[in-house]
């Protein structure tokens, strides 16, 4: 049988959440998976052996793993990792070293999974207008997007080894400049609320952001938003020309609902319009739909918000 | 003077609806364009040769329909324009496209690679990190920012924490994310040029494919939602997140 072989996201040396979905997904696809550990120790390889349903963890150590850097990881992780089917998470860095591990490999490269059925994967094509269904043939390298598969438990307890693993970095960091802002990102974010062109004003955000605050979410917004006010940044913009996101919640406010938006949200678990035009395309996606103008609902939002979640 | 080359893509417009005839996407009546990031490559690429000299080449694959793209890019300046394409090539997968683009940097004798960070009908975004591999060189992905120096280039990337300022030396592929430069427009006399430039046409030995496409589908519809009027239901709705979607 083909061995299914996970790569560990991790962030500042902690395995991320996503990992023991990773493990979810490899067991639907066939079977119990040896999960590789990039790091600079092996530190986070305790908790990648404590996820249920891994029958091994490599450890793959080496300095290169301080920063990202796409050939580096790229050779020091194929060095580890025995051959078969390699599941990353469809993360920025995750599809990159996906596309990294394949070509290295010569097999192809399946991203952006939001399902797996009876050997069958499927991945959003066009921005989610359609769906592409494909079957593996031999060995390949397949991203999962997160939310997709229920987390594996804890509670494994599965044998870790550990390989040094140095490789040349072929880019070099100068220097990290910080975040002007400390708010979430939208592509990591689990509840997002996204204004449009409807907000009248990108001061108006500061409604959104309050609201964000109360929820722990992040602030989003539309292409037609980003493009008329500077103080939008390209970072923030939700669709096709965007990031795609795939959260819990995704509240949309003065957002029509244009193509180009559908496509980078569609997917979210649940999602709310608010709007004062009540025939806004984007109520025909919406699980709740308001029909309201933003300085009518949002403060009744933030609220009601603040009397739950406190 | 380095060789530059710029990988553009002929893919439908973002305001196009996506109609599934059978088990496959019908794209007879779309508009096509070029795939929007990579206009931004194009924009860097440009802008590469008019800081360190050298000659740029917009690279596409795809049948002939694929042409318009390789014009527009010759109306905003490249200097030439190559198409790899054999008539037996099929629903090509990831390591067939990058064996075929690898095949043809490799001809072009090409030291530095733009794209867009991903295409805007796969998405996939691996067609960058994938022919880097696969050619040993180092990339970086999703710029949004860049400044050219003798041996290299510096680019701007987004990470967690804040954006890295990174340093790659050449070779390297480079791929784009958009908002750090303004992509020009074509003159008329770029226009007039790209009607007579000459499409180069160069095929590739690829490997067999090892993916299947099953079938696409329409994408699952959701159940109709509840639609309220004013403002006074926003409690309603924030007790059924909390309630029934269980989400906050």
């Amino acid at each position: 049988m083909t061995e299914i072989i996970v790569i560990a996201e991790t962030k500042d040396g902690i395995i991320s959440p996503v990992t023991s979905e990773l493990v979810s997904a490899a067991i639907v696809l066939g079977g119990n998976p040896t999960v590789i550990v990039p790091g600079v120790n092996d530190t986070a390889a305790t908790s990648g052996a404590a996820i249920s349903g891994v029958s091994k963890v490599i450890a793959c150590v080496g300095e290169q793993f301080s920063n990202y850097d796409a050939a580096a990881w790229a050779s020091a992780i194929d060095a580890c990792a025995p051959a078969g089917v390699i599941i990353c998470a469809a993360t920025q860095n995750g599809k990159d070293l996906g596309s990294r591990l394949a070509a290295r490999r010569a097999v192809s490269v399946v991203q952006d999974v939001v399902a797996i059925d009876g050997g069958v994967l499927t991945s959003p094509i066009y921005s989610g207008k359609a769906m592409q269904n494909v079957s593996l043939q031999g060995d390949a390298v397949v991203s999962i997007r997160a939310n997709t598969f229920s987390p594996s438990s804890d509670g494994g307890n599965a044998e870790i080894s550990v390989m040094n693993q140095s490789a040349d970095l072929k880019t070099a960091v100068r220097e990290m400049i910080a975040k002007a802002s400390e708010r979430l990102d939208v592509a990591e974010a689990d509840i997002i609320i996204s204004g449009g062109r409807g907000m009248q004003d990108p001061a108006n955000f500061a409604h959104l952001e309050r609201v964000a605050d109360t929820l722990g979410a992040a602030v989003g917004a539309s292409r037609a938003a980003v493009d008329a006010w500077e103080d939008i940044s390209h970072g923030m913009q939700v669709g096709q020309t965007g990031k795609t996101v795939n959260p819990s919640l995704y509240i949309a406010v003065g957002i029509s609902g244009a193509i180009q938006h559908l496509a980078g949200m569609r997917t979210s678990k649940y999602i709310v319009a608010i709007n004062k035009d009540a025939e806004a395309p984007i109520f025909q996606h919406a699980d709740y739909g308001i029909v309201a103008t933003w300085q009518d609902a949002l403060p009744i939002l933030e609220s009601e918000l603040k009397a739950l979640l406190g | 003077m380095p060789e530059i080359a710029v990988l553009v893509k002929r893919v439908p417009d973002t305001n196009a609806k996506i109609a599934i005839s059978g088990d496959r996407v019908d794209l007879s009546s779309v508009k096509w364009v070029m795939s929007p990031y990579d206009e931004f490559a194009l924009e860097a690429a440009m802008m590469h040769k008019e800081s360190n000299g050298g000659t740029v080449t917009a690279i596409t694959l795809g049948t002939p329909d694929c042409d318009k793209v390789l014009k527009d890019a010759k109306a905003i300046g490249v200097d030439r324009i190559v198409r790899v394409w054999d008539d037996s090539w099929s629903d090509l997968d990831s390591n067939q496209v990058q064996s075929a683009l690898v095949s043809a940097l490799k001809e072009l004798s090409t030291e530095v690679v733009y794209c867009g960070k991903s295409a805007a009908d796969t998405g996939a975004s691996s067609t960058g990190p994938g022919v880097a591999e696969r050619m040993g060189w180092a990339s970086v992905s999703n710029i949004i920012g860049i400044e050219f120096e003798d041996a290299g280039v510096e680019v701007l990337i987004p990470r967690n924490i804040g954006n890295a300022r990174t340093g790659v030396s050449l070779p390297a592929v480079i791929s784009c994310d958009k908002g750090f430069c303004k992509p020009r427009k074509p003159n008329v006399k770029g226009i007039m040029m790209a009607k007579r430039a000459q499409v180069e046409v160069l095929g590739a030995d690829i490997p067999t494919s090892s993916i299947n496409i099953v079938s696409h589908t329409p994408p699952p519809q959701k159940a109709s939602g509840q639609k309220f009027e004013g403002a006074g239901n926003v409690p309603t709705v924030v007790a059924a997140l909390r309630n029934d979607a269980n989400v906050i």
